[in-house]
């Protein structure tokens, strides 16, 4: 009994981590109706600036952080005023294929700066190993995780639902002529949500390092993972992907722990059944209109 | 890289290097070019009066490129040896060319037995898993444990490792409670270790590929498998040199069967680490010796036929060839053209602040079992 209770805590764990590192995307999939397959690059970003930070220059780990969440949001805002804004008006196609040239790029330069091979945060020992809860393990990090996490979420559960911004951020989606018109200033709200995208999957790289992993190929390797939780969480609103990531998240770990020879299938597994259920995923566009 | 021949091409022995220098396998590359470049410093681009040129090519260790460029180089280029190769599919893929062209096949990393027995012009200076796998079978069994959980990469070298593993052990007396086979591209590895600990075995033996070992020991910490005295042996990927500071304390106590460490006490090793750290800035790992002993292995055997570059002659040559490797004494069995080596059994310790692999016990000139046992 006990362990299905250190096999939820895992999963709502990893799911979380899921959604900070995919949330991003669910934003300007979602919300900005455009498709940045280069979200993983941010999140890479992010990872390597708090492990350059805490390793070599020997930060503490949680001051690193909100810098790794600061400077991804930075070169988010840099290249969406250089390149992105460019592109939104352009077909989806065009958007995919610079996108994912630029995430090739990113692989390569961080593999010619950084090398290739993996590195690791270190971490204070505050959040090393597991205590025991009623005899149900719980490990520090993931915990921190957790609670990290959660708060976010309500965070941008409120910022989108309740404030001046996010009020101007949906009408800027749903019609941008009609709100420039009435003095929303379309392209700087834009520019405001795709940088915030890009420091949350930075501090989702910065936290999932410990986990995942951290490598120039991290982008490649997980982009799957961020479009499985956009596409079953539908991308109208953040409630889905969160919803999606837990599942996900849960659905993986008790799938690996219980079934390990289908192990790796449970998520897709997950993922098929949800979107012949739903097409447009839990919360899609079209279930929402 | 690409340069033609120069004008008096007769004077010149072209070795066409196929590694993989991006992706995944990028770290197993760039170790053994980078052994490679030291060998030549060392020792001089000439043999028995020829020039040695190397052509550095990156198949990113897909098979298909492999295959590609393995023709390239022996179509275009005119190399006399084709050497390198990260993983055991890329391996495979040069073998039929290898055997066609009659091209020495010189295998510096992947490790599973069968590669030598696809083309009689395969030579391998790096090892197989069935000889640390086996070794660390027995002595496992011999050393008082006896409940093992394992987990293993689902692909070849990782059933190679367990197969080879399961029956020594089990041989030995040994029981297996729990076998878990984890995908290769698997980030998380909480769940199975999970099930690891649920299992409660003595040890658990470990095959993940060079990389993923970090990760696999700091999770092992986290979930506090090594406070319930569960011990962690394998063949000694999981500890490369290269991954094994980054790990942490977490890492220290594992019992690990492998060829190599940067810590073994011998003089060749301690001059080849010391030449290493001073090009490179990093401590070699066991690829860089497949690699360190492969170029060594195409200079002996070119002086041997006094530049001549006939593929049979060459063959020839290196069957039976012994010298003394930064790992210790090895040699190519004549039968078989694979490495025979010492296996050493080390732990990992700490010394003057960096973690190490000292050894402890060495099996002497191990053979790869995966083809004395056929």
């Amino acid at each position: 009994m006990t362990t299905l209770f250190t096999i939820l805590f895992d999963g709502v764990a990893y799911g979380m981590l899921l959604f900070v590192l995919a949330c991003g995307l669910a934003v300007t999939l979602g919300l900005m109706n455009f498709v940045n397959l280069a979200h993983g690059a941010f999140a890479m970003t992010g990872g390597y600036i708090c492990a350059v930070l805490v390793n070599n220059s020997g930060w503490p780990f949680f001051t690193a952080l909100p810098l790794a969440f600061v400077s991804a949001a930075a070169i988010g805002v840099a290249l969406e005023r250089t390149l992105y804004r460019h592109l939104y008006t352009r077909s989806h196609l065009d958007q995919v294929l610079f996108t994912i040239g630029l995430t090739f790029m990113s692989v390569a330069a961080v593999d010619y700066v950084m090398g290739s091979s993996r590195i690791f945060i270190k971490l204070p020992a505050a959040l090393e190993g597991q205590f025991d809860f009623f005899g149900v393990g719980i490990g520090r990090y993931r915990l921190m995780i957790i609670v990290i996490c959660g708060l976010l979420t309500v965070a941008l559960q409120l910022i989108l639902a309740k404030t001046r911004f996010g009020s101007r951020l949906r009408a800027a989606v749903d019609d941008p002529r009609a709100a420039s018109g009435l003095g929303i200033n379309v392209p700087q709200v834009f520019a405001f949500t795709f940088a915030f995208g890009c420091g949350l999957a930075g501090l989702g790289g910065a936290l999932s390092a410990e986990i995942l992993g951290l490598d120039p190929y991290f982008p490649l390797k997980f982009m799957i993972y961020f479009l499985i939780v956009v596409t079953v969480g539908g991308s109208s609103s953040i409630t889905g992907p969160f919803l999606a990531s837990l599942l996900l998240g849960i659905g993986d770990v008790a799938g690996k722990y219980y079934v390990p020879k289908m192990g790796p299938f449970v998520i897709y597994t997950i993922m098929i059944v949800i979107l012949i259920w739903r097409p447009n995923g839990l919360f899609g566009r079209t279930a929402a209109r | 890289m690409l340069a033609f021949a120069p004008a008096h091409a007769q004077e010149t022995v072209k070795i066409g290097l196929i590694l993989p220098m991006t992706g995944g396998q990028a770290s197993t590359g760039k170790q053994i070019d980078n052994a490679v470049k030291l060998y030549m410093q060392q020792n001089g681009d000439t043999v028995a009066g020829k020039k040695i040129e190397v052509i550095l090519k990156d198949d990113a260790a897909v098979p298909d490129n492999t295959k590609r460029l393995a023709q390239e180089l022996i179509v275009n280029d005119k190399v006399s040896f084709i050497a390198g190769f990260g993983v055991t599919p890329a391996a495979l893929a040069a073998a039929p060319l290898a055997t066609q062209a009659k091209v020495p096949e010189i295998v510096m990393a992947a490790g599973t037995s069968i590669i030598t027995e696809r083309s009689p012009y395969i030579v391998r200076t790096s090892f197989t898993l069935a000889q640390s796998s086996t070794i660390i079978g027995d002595w496992a069994a011999k050393n008082g444990i006896k409940k093992v959980a394992t987990l293993t990469s689902d692909y070849a070298p990782g059933n190679d490792a367990l197969n080879f593993f399961k029956q020594n052990f089990t041989a030995g007396g040994g029981e297996i409670v729990e076998e878990v086979k984890v995908p290769l591209q698997n980030p998380d590895f909480a769940p199975f270790l999970q099930r690891m600990k649920d299992s409660k075995p003595d040890a658990v033996f470990v095959f993940v590929p060079a990389g993923q070992g970090g990760n696999f020991m700091k999770q092992y910490a986290e979930r506090g498998l090594d406070k319930s005295g569960i011990k962690v042996i394998g063949p000694g990927d999981v500890m490369d040199d290269d991954l094994l500071n980054g790990m942490g304390d977490a890492a220290l106590g594992t019992v690990t069967a492998h060829l190599y460490s940067a810590a073994h006490p011998s003089a060749a090793n301690k001059e080849f680490v010391a030449a290493y750290k001073k090009a490179f800035g990093s401590r070699p790992g066991f690829m860089a010796v497949g690699g360190y002993d492969g170029i060594r292995l195409i200079y002996e055997a070119l002086k041997k036929t006094g530049g001549k570059t006939d593929g049979d002659a060459l063959i020839e040559a290196m069957k039976g060839m012994k010298w003394e490797s930064p790992r210790g004494p090895i040699s190519i069995d004549p039968e078989t053209r694979d490495i025979v080596q010492n296996i050493y059994i080390r732990k990992v310790e700490k010394v003057d602040g960096e973690l190490y692999n000292v050894e402890f016990a060495t099996f002497e000139a191990v053979k790869d079992s995966g083809k004395t046992k056929k």
